[in-house]
């Protein structure tokens, strides 16, 4: 029996050749939530997106710069009216199962996306018609000449423009998908997949990179672990015990308060690798009184600082930056113009104008969820900078899942409703005023909080049209300055939060959303 | 005894029945609208409408009811809201961890309590009594959650002897399966222990002032041979059943516990569940262990009758 | 499932005169002297919060969170004058002092105790009484506990928790109702037995209406069972509560209960333990003075009871 064996290893190893005799690498990882739903143009969660970058490609990418690069296109061309656009697709690409990719699966694909997305629906306005040219080009003609269209496909944080294969992508967008076969660098092993425990992710061996070296989620993906898996740990403090411990290899979101924990270990490395951060944004329910009174908003605007929040958050000043320009410090679009004043917890100011406003002192319900790590102390801050500034707060504390249900009824607050949330954006999600689903002031067509404002909605529509980056830069500015009179939510600050990995990781790449080609475990 | 036996099975559908229908209706009544949750963040009013009327959410209460409970009667547990699988196939891969974290569980707390518990009785109101009882009621006394970290501070983190978490299944190697298991089900037996040697003690006290143990010992039998010959033997009967009434209690340790060790159990798919809104997976976890819960206890009875001659009902 | 072989005999009414006896027998019980003392010493901290030294227990102070036990913190009052103030127990990750939350926290999580045992007791008491006396509501009124106790306590619990909004009286609510079928069970079966007595068989011959039967004969014969039910209630409605806080559905976490602090504190147990350790010490002893004292009662009122 035992020579047996011997012989059945000794020949499968002579069959397997030279790459088998490596040893496989399999990358653990804590990821900041456990993947339930697998459908990216479906939800806009961001362990999704983060699933997505793993099994499937897209159009275009942004690279570490913030400039969006061809990724799955060869070339594009650009007519001079700027109105038609000719796209041709790589040679070699190739489904996960074995089909070539063609301008027949990316069209759909497109069109599902723009369904979903607000960047995507906006750019829809603008597109005249999508033809393929053959299996491999594809054109697309525009009414008016609009930046976003490059910008849309190459849009990397959620929703982001994946392909997928035409029968997948003729989903109804309402509906999800079922089947998870994509053209990325890595494949889902569905078999392996249980959601609560782990989901795992192997090489795709058939996968063609760019030539260019990566960067941020452009240039080549080239694939060096055979196996990844994420695993479901909800408790923090025991991802980073197992970091510690050598039995993960990576978390990604370590609780700020353990990074002291992490950095004292010299087996440990930190990774700041989306450098724009998130920002954390406070949403008021424009629908109920007393913030359908913008003088209320105002006051809000002038209650609150930035400083409390993120100190009661991140607490540890190299992961947070106090930071006053709406569409993110560091990005193109950033100012502070209208900003004077703001921000700084003038209460006085603050109560004069709730007086103005005739605020009648009945209690405004925050809704504050518990659950979430990063999100769990804005409540209690927020509730004491507005007490200041002549608030009452009835802050109603519930698990996260229970905020996302109710800020999207606009129920009175005694039926339900609510006045106030708090959340966070990542940065790469609303640099500019179209992404920023927050600045959307359509009304009943808004995200919740159903801001309503046809200004605002103006501007938007000139950045829009505007594909010349000084004078969007402008119309920036002029958002904020009409923010500043009718705010639709407030800024609570910059943070960051680094990737903790073992020493023996290596290429852990800068970009909007942690991406597992390039990385090397020794 | 056959008539017993049938007439006790079918007393345990209503129950059944009528748990089904309190945790229907319960979940029906909660705020929280999985179809906010599962379209995310940007989703318009719209499209979380379209999401509600698909999963069939804005339906009368009593129709989904009785669709959900027809399906139920065919075996077809339905499908989970969110994870995309059927509630059969979640609850197949989640049962291992769950089964073997219970298992370990009462083995240890068997193990160490029964002996603890007899030791107790035999050596009424000594200073091993005083230690075994203060134990049981300390084991009753702290928070599972603290039991599991302090756990995991000595034994794993400072000691190094257990990884801090995880599970392996049994099929990937028999040592790490154990070697990760030991922590929890220590962690979660604590009060189990408590229990059980609490009622041990007190039942083979019992016995043991019962006259034909006095006969016994008067007839110059070997202490132990009376120990566990006769005492335990006849203590036997209630023991078992407060093992029985402490599925219970081992269920909802099972809960915090696997959010402790981040097991995939059972436990931890109740609560995501829960947090998620997942009213499917919600009912058929709750239905599921409520099950175990009355089967247990029918085994028991069961038991008992045939144990216990004198008792019919 | 009616599966307890040990129905609890009920000890026949004491009488008034033996009254005294029994507190100088209970206070000679060491478990209930030092589980009483416990107590005692445990709801003078509650009520004596304000003035123990304390600050207000949901201010928060973004500039000093994390601190360890006794870091101290000038604190600025409204007329600019300043004084030192010492967190003994260290600050959470809100700086919101511990010391503070723990003292106040024995409020929270002992009137959580007191309301779950008497809230229960009471509607057990009710549901049991009537199950036991109306004959043709027994069926039904037990069938329905059965499936309630099927359900496991903390699973109910956490159902019930989702079921209203996130508060005090959701999570009160929550710990009551799986407690409740036991209790009923309990007064069921006194009333049951308690029924067959001759004495009782012989009141009702001579045609004692039912609310005097019930004073007279019945409710006295639940009151020591129900006492000592009720201590245990209370022990496991302060663990249920921390277990609620732990897994993210207990009372609003601004609340300071025992449980909330200690959730509070869990992630970060490794670097700064102390959030987990105070109120754990506070919270492990008083449950332990609630169940010696619940094993104290019960070996003096309930001799029958006794070492089950």
């Amino acid at each position: 029996m035992m020579s047996r064996w011997k012989i059945v290893t000794a020949a499968a190893a002579l069959l397997a050749g030279s790459s088998m005799a490596q040893a496989q690498t399999t990358m653990k990882v804590v990821m900041h939530s456990d993947v339930k739903i697998v459908d990216p143009i479906w939800t806009t969660a961001y362990i999704v997106r983060n699933h997505g970058y793993m099994i499937y490609d897209t159009l275009f990418s942004m690279d570490e710069k913030g400039e969006i690069k061809p990724q799955m296109v060869e070339s594009y061309t650009e007519s001079p009216d700027k109105l038609t656009y000719k796209f041709t697709l790589r040679d070699g690409l190739l489904w996960h199962d074995g089909k070539p990719v063609t301008s027949e699966d990316c069209i759909p694909s497109i069109k599902r996306w723009a369904a979903k997305d607000p960047v995507g629906q906006k750019l829809m306005t603008f597109v005249d018609t999508i033809t393929a040219d053959d299996a491999k080009s594809f054109t697309v003609k525009l009414k008016s000449p609009t930046g976003l269209l490059i910008f849309g496909l190459g849009k990397p944080s959620s929703n982001v423009p994946f392909m997928m294969p035409k029968r997948v992508a003729e989903t109804d967008p309402n509906t999800q998908i079922s089947e998870f076969i994509g053209s990325g660098p890595f494949v889902l092993k569905t078999d392996e997949w249980k959601p609560g425990d782990k989901i795992v992710y192997t090489r795709f061996k058939e996968y063609k990179p760019r030539s260019e070296p990566a960067s941020g989620l452009a240039g080549g993906k080239v694939v060096k672990l055979d196996r990844v898996e994420w695993l479901a740990v909800s408790d923090q403090q025991q991802a980073v015990n197992a970091l510690l411990a050598g039995e993960i290899d990576m978390v990604e979101q370590p609780a700020f308060d353990l990074i002291p924990l992490v950095k004292a270990d010299s087996n440990i490395k930190l990774w700041t690798y989306n450098p724009l951060g998130l920002q954390y944004t406070m949403r008021f329910n424009h629908t109920q009184p007393p913030f359908d009174n913008p003088k209320v908003r105002q006051a809000v605007t002038y209650a609150l600082n930035q400083k409390d929040f993120l100190e009661a958050t991140v607490g540890n000043p190299d992961y947070y930056k106090v930071c006053k320009a709406m569409f993110v410090c560091g990005s193109p679009m950033a100012t502070e113009k209208g900003m004077d004043g703001l921000l700084e917890s003038n209460f006085k100011k603050s109560q004069e104008l709730l007086k103005e406003a005739g605020y009648d002192g009945k209690p405004i319900v925050l809704l504050h969820s518990t659950d979430l790590q990063s999100l769990t102390n804005l409540g209690p801050v927020a509730k004491q900078l507005l007490e200041k500034g002549g608030f009452k707060v009835d802050m109603q504390s519930s698990d996260w899942q229970t905020v996302v249900s109710r800020r999207v009824r606009k129920d009175p607050v005694d039926k339900g409703g609510w006045n106030l949330m708090q959340t966070a954006w990542v940065s790469a999600d609303i640099l500019n005023p179209v992404m920023a689903g927050f600045f959307n002031a359509s009304c009943d067509k808004a995200a919740f909080g159903w801001p309503c404002d046809e200004q605002m909605e103006k501007l938007r529509d000139d950045f829009a049209r505007e594909p010349d980056p000084a004078k969007q830069k402008a119309i920036v500015e002029a958002v904020q300055l009409r923010w500043r009179e009718s705010p639709t939510h407030v800024h609570l600050g910059q943070y960051d939060v680094p990737i903790a990995a073992r020493s023996n990781i290596s290429g852990i790449l800068t970009a909007p959303a942690p991406v597992f080609w390039n990385v090397e475990k020794k | 005894m056959f008539g017993y036996i049938l007439r006790r099975l079918l007393s345990a559908i209503p129950v059944l029945v009528i748990v089904a229908v309190l945790v229907f209706l319960m979940l029906r009544f909660t705020p929280g609208d999985p179809a906010a949750v599962i379209a995310g963040d940007n989703a318009s009013s719209e499209q979380i409408a379209l999401i509600r009327n698909r999963l069939g959410l804005d339906q009368p209460v009593l129709t989904q009811f009785t669709i959900w409970a027809g399906n139920l009667l065919t075996g077809n547990l339905g499908e989970s809201f969110f994870f995309k699988k059927t509630i059969a196939e979640l609850i197949a891969s989640r049962i291992e961890p769950t089964l073997s974290l219970a298992f370990a569980t009462i083995l240890i707390a068997v193990v160490v309590a029964i002996p603890l518990g007899v030791l107790a009785a035999y050596r009424h109101g000594s200073w091993i009594d005083r230690i075994v009882m203060g134990f049981s009621v300390l084991g009753f006394s702290v928070p599972v959650f603290v039991i599991g970290y302090l756990m995991i501070y000595v034994f794993a983190i400072t000691l190094g002897w257990f990884p801090v978490q995880g599970y392996q299944p049994l099929s990937q190697g028999f040592g790490g399966y154990v070697q990760r298991l030991v922590l929890p089900s220590l962690t979660l037996s604590v009060i189990y222990i408590a229990l059980i040697a609490r009622m041990t003690r007190a039942s083979v006290l019992e016995v043991l002032n019962e006259d034909y143990i006095r006969t016994a010992r008067a007839k110059g039998q070997v202490e132990r041979k009376i120990l566990f010959r006769h005492a335990l033997k006849n203590a036997a009967v209630p023991i078992v059943t407060v093992v029985g009434i402490g599925i219970a209690l081992l269920i909802g340790g099972v809960v915090v516990t696997e959010s402790v060790f981040a097991i995939p159990g059972l436990g931890r798919l109740t609560v995501d569940a829960v947090l998620a809104r997942d009213y499917p997976t919600i009912q058929a976890v709750i239905l599921l262990f409520s099950g175990v819960y009355v089967g247990i206890n029918l085994l028991i009875d069961l038991a008992y009758s045939l144990f216990d001659p004198r008792i019919r009902y | 499932m009616s599966a307890e072989p040990t129905i609890l005999a009920p000890v026949v009414a004491e009488r008034p005169a033996s009254r005294r006896r029994i507190f100088g027998r209970l206070l000679r019980n060491p478990s209930v002297a030092i589980g009483g003392f416990v107590l005692v010493v445990m709801t003078l901290i509650g009520l004596l919060a304000p003035v123990l030294g304390t600050l207000d227990p949901t201010a928060i102070n973004p500039s000093t969170r994390n601190k360890v036990p006794g870091f101290e913190r000038t604190i600025r009052a409204d007329d600019g004058s300043t004084s030192v103030f010492k967190h003994r127990m260290g600050t959470d990750s809100l700086g919101r002092d511990v010391y503070s939350r723990v003292v106040y926290g024995a409020r929270v999580s002992l009137m959580i105790a007191v309301t779950v045992a008497l809230a229960s007791v009471a509607i057990g008491l009710v549901i049991g009484l009537v199950a036991g006396y109306i004959r043709w509501l027994d069926g039904p009124i037990m069938r329905v506990m059965d499936g309630l106790m099927a359900i496991p306590g903390i699973l109910l619990a956490i159902a019930v928790v989702s079921l209203f909004r996130a508060g005090l009286a959701a999570v009160v609510i929550a710990i009551i109702v799986p407690e409740i079928p036991r209790v009923v069970r309990l007064v069921r079966s006194i009333v049951l037995s308690v029924r067959e007595e001759p004495y009782v068989e012989a009141a009702i011959m001579a045609g004692t209406r039912v609310p005097a039967l019930m004073a007279r004969h019945i409710l006295p014969n639940t009151v020591a069972p129900l006492i000592v039910q009720g201590t245990f209630i209370a022990a496991s409605a302060i663990l249920v509560e921390a277990i609620l806080s732990f897994l993210g559905i207990g009372i609003p976490p601004e609340t300071p209960s025992w449980g909330n602090i200690m959730a509070e504190g869990r992630n970060l147990f490794r670097v700064f333990p102390h959030n987990i350790l105070y109120p754990g010490i506070f919270l492990g002893l008083t449950v332990l003075a609630v169940n010696m004292l619940g094993d104290g009662l019960r070996d003096t009122l309930d001799p029958k009871m006794a070492d089950r």
